[in-house]
């Protein structure tokens, strides 16, 4: 089984955001950049199921080269190889272009990725890619299994879940409890270094929205506390003074 | 030219975060000078389309193929694209949900259409620019984005936009079919699992959520209780998922659920920013913590310095009352 998972840069979960003075461009200075944690749960059951059931996983990731380290960190944790495709992911049509063309040509039976990247938050690009590719997208997959040509998943629904049977190849967007995500160890750390990871050109640079500026949410005004003796007091002014009750 | 509104529809009902995704295209459509039509998928009887004329909608197409009571992917998008083709519609809209994100990402390559997800407020449209707000960085930042192609796809957030409570116009139902093949329903679901009788998190108004403070899982009927009094749903935070006293799905936060309810009611929760991402669009934030120092009372409205063991039971009480 040939699997390929599609992993973002994306800021570390506990980075304060910040913008440059023209609010164009989100400020990475002092920024620490992480695998998104969505595409780990990806990654994660990828590699549980190469163990399981042999086959080779891939990572894919569409970025500049400054992504590399945490492509790397991927091989660590277990992926046999890389494919870096060199362009800034800007828009999620022009990254859908891009995984779906080297998924083609790598002819893969599942491609896995997480539901949205903790960044731009689209949680668009499974189907977008799906849909270039003419194959089933199954998202949010919180459970995967594979029986031969076919895989069984558990897909998240607003207030429930679904089971689904579906032949591959397929895209499904991963997110918890798909796994447990692993942290590489030093042997896993030592042979990184050496599997291949292949840098390609883009095919195509369409995209289809164009980022004007970003703006922070304004702050708080402040929180009115109430004394703990008095708790009910509380239920009182979110009826009529918050009006939300 | 006209705006094409996606409705989805449970048990009969037409969802609260589809009223809002009507009452935002209704908007639409009279600022480019056009009309809103919708088009209803799912579990609903035409009697329950017709109060969307309240915000806006002349026209309900209903496909009522029974097959599409469960959410398939594909045959979702060959209604509303036979829909959208059938009404001329430019701008389609729909609401941020799993189902929404699903079908606006196939649509979107099929149409060649622009797609915005996350959607908090109104477009700019200005001569041929349209430019949407939507949140980022987990709820920590937006952006304004311009949707470049001719055709635009917008999924509406739960809470960003108000629904018309007056009484409007009565939107006629008309049957609509799309021919549907067998073949569009290769991925059904062979079985559905729903949570029984709770209100469903991402559509409530109200929330009530707790983490490591509540101790232990035998604590955890204060936060149903208080949920229950208030008519709110049930939420947690991730290390509370983490060891199992809840189930994942309730896990609020960053990697979690977001949530943008009228009223988030955080217990025994100290507010780390992978949390806050999940919660800060909340209209209005309660945190009730015993450490005065937990950064989450600098994102809150109302604070409480308690133990939630002596505070809920009084919260219940007061809100019993009401």
């Amino acid at each position: 089984m040939k699997i390929l998972v599609c992993i973002s840069n994306v800021p570390d979960t506990t980075t304060k955001i910040t913008f440059t003075p023209d609010g164009k461009e989100f400020n990475t200075s002092g920024v620490q950049f992480v695998i998104n944690p969505y595409d780990e749960y990806a990654l994660t059951r990828a590699i549980e199921l190469k163990e399981a059931q042999g086959g080779s996983v891939t990572v894919l990731n569409v970025g500049e080269a400054d992504t590399e380290p945490n492509i790397r960190k991927a091989l660590a944790i277990g992926a046999d190889d890389a494919i870096r495709v060199n362009i800034k992911p800007t828009d999620a049509f022009l990254v859908s272009q891009q995984i779906a063309h080297y998924a083609k040509e790598g002819g893969y039976d599942l491609i896995l990725m997480g539901r949205e990247s903790i960044d731009y938050n689209g949680f668009q690009v499974h189907g977008m890619v799906g849909e270039l590719m003419g194959i089933p997208t199954v998202a949010p997959a919180i459970k995967l299994e594979v029986n031969g040509t076919t895989a069984t998943l558990e897909r998240e629904i607003e207030g429930g879940k679904e089971i689904i049977d579906v032949a591959l190849p397929l895209v499904a967007s991963c997110q918890q409890p798909m796994a447990e995500p692993r942290i590489p160890n030093m042997r896993g750390i030592m042979t990184a270094r050496t599997k291949p990871l292949k840098v390609v050109e883009p095919v195509g640079q369409e995209a289809k929205t164009s980022v004007q500026h970003y703006e922070l949410p304004p702050a708080k005004s402040g929180v009115k506390m109430i004394d703990a003796e008095n708790a009910g007091e509380l239920i009182k002014l979110l009826r009529n003074e918050a009006k939300v009750l | 030219m006209s705006v094409l509104v996606v409705i989805e529809c449970a048990n009969g009902e037409v969802k609260k975060s589809s009223l809002e995704a009507a009452s935002y295209g209704s908007k639409v459509a009279s600022t480019l000078g056009t009309t809103a039509t919708a088009v209803a998928i799912g579990d609903v009887q035409p009697g329950a389309l017709t109060g969307l004329g309240a915000q806006g909608i002349s026209k309900v197409l209903l496909d009522n193929d029974t097959r599409l009571h469960n959410f398939v992917g594909s045959a979702y998008v060959k209604v509303i694209a036979k829909a959208a083709a059938q009404e001329n519609s430019n701008v389609i809209v729909l609401s941020n949900s799993n189902i929404g994100a699903a079908i606006g990402s196939r649509l979107a390559v099929q149409l060649g259409a622009s797609l915005a997800t996350n959607v908090v407020a109104l477009p700019e449209i200005s001569g041929a620019t349209f430019t949407v707000r939507r949140g980022v960085f987990s709820g920590k930042a937006f952006s304004n984005v311009e949707l470049t192609a001719d055709k635009k796809i917008i999924a509406v957030k739960k809470n960003a936009i108000e629904i018309e409570e007056a009484a409007g116009g009565t939107a006629t139902v008309e049957n609509f079919s799309a021919d549907l093949s067998d073949a569009d329903f290769a991925t059904a679901p062979k079985e559905t699992i729903k949570q029984s009788g709770d209100i469903l998190l991402t559509e409530a108004d109200l929330v009530v959520s707790g983490g490591r403070g509540l101790k232990g899982p035998e604590n955890w009927h204060l936060i149903e209780d208080l949920a229950k009094a208030l008519g709110a749903a049930t939420a947690c935070s991730k290390p509370v998922a983490d060891v199992g006293w809840r189930p994942h799905h309730e896990h609020v936060g960053q990697t979690g659920i977001t949530v943008s309810p009228n009223l988030y009611i955080a217990v025994g929760i100290s507010g780390a920013i992978q949390h806050l991402a999940g919660v800060n669009s909340s209209k209005v934030i309660v945190v009730i913590n015993k450490d005065p120092e937990a950064p989450f009372f600098k994102a809150a409205d109302y604070g409480i310095v308690g133990d939630a063991m002596e505070v809920v039971p009084k919260l219940i009480e007061a809100a019993k009352a009401l």
